[in-house]
């Protein structure tokens, strides 16, 4: 990038109209945009809990008990509600996207979006079903 | 690997996203919410420990760990260069992203394997 300066010999600098920092709070859109763009900081918050959760496993009963209490401090709440609210509206974004990315074609005909965004939902609600089924038995 | 590797990372994130958007709200919500408040009765101590050191759900831990952490580098570089509008220094954002993910991969990798 070459901003303020002639990307030619005889042609004038390019011009770039500013855009204040707050650019994406000024339409819905946008806001919209950026939101869907940044739940995958709780996407990077939950990876890091899984993995302490995990660590936490090998410090016997003791250790994860504790990780598990702390777990159930406002804190952890809140952030917790917050990532499930973050991924929630990422599942939904991102299989509402699939039929733009994923063209199938059965013979001659094409399968239609809201089929292939539909069999992602219910993927999505069999795996989740699979995981409670498994940490639910007792 | 390949001279431009925005593909591969392209693809990286897009398996990143289809396996947090399938696995993380059913895991945010028994493991974050539902399991710490009380509202349902997890696993006990010795039936956890026992499910997850087994060779499959350990496999299961890497890919669910690490893809999404990739998910998230690709997604939250291009945010930072977007909301600040980023002409310069691009580059070292992008190292620091996947230079995370990485390290978060390598974490993950060791703790599951250390898991006794």
């Amino acid at each position: 990038m070459n901003d303020g300066v002639h990307d030619s010999a005889d042609r004038p600098p390019m011009y770039r109209r500013p855009m204040p920092l707050w650019w994406w709070l000024q339409n819905g859109a946008y806001f919209r945009f950026v939101v869907r763009e940044l739940t995958s900081v709780f996407v990077g918050f939950f990876v890091v809990l899984s993995i302490l959760q995990v660590r936490a496993l090998g410090q016997g009963a003791e250790g994860y008990a504790w990780f598990v209490e702390r777990l159930g401090t406002p804190v952890f709440v809140v952030l917790n509600s917050v990532a499930l609210i973050a991924v929630l509206y990422h599942a939904i974004t991102w299989f509402n996207l699939t039929p733009t990315i994923a063209v199938i074609r059965i013979g001659e005909k094409r399968v239609p979006g809201w089929a292939i965004a539909g069999a992602h939902y219910v993927g999505c609600a069999v795996l989740s079903g699979v995981v409670a089924w498994i940490l639910l038995r007792n | 690997m390949a001279k431009n590797p925005t593909p591969f990372l392209w693809t990286l994130f897009g398996a990143g996203g289809m396996v947090s958007a399938l696995l993380f709200p059913i895991h945010i919500f028994l493991l974050g919410l539902a399991f710490p408040l009380g509202w349902l009765e997890g696993p006990d101590y010795e039936s956890l420990h026992a499910l997850v050191t087994h060779p499959a759900t350990r496999l299961y831990l890497l890919v669910f760990i690490s893809l999404p952490l990739f998910h998230w580098a690709h997604r939250f570089r291009y945010t930072v260069y977007d909301l600040f509008q980023l002409k310069q220094g691009t580059q070292v954002i992008a190292v620091v992203c996947y230079g995370a993910a990485l390290i978060g991969t390598f974490a993950a990798a060791y703790t599951l394997w250390k898991l006794a």
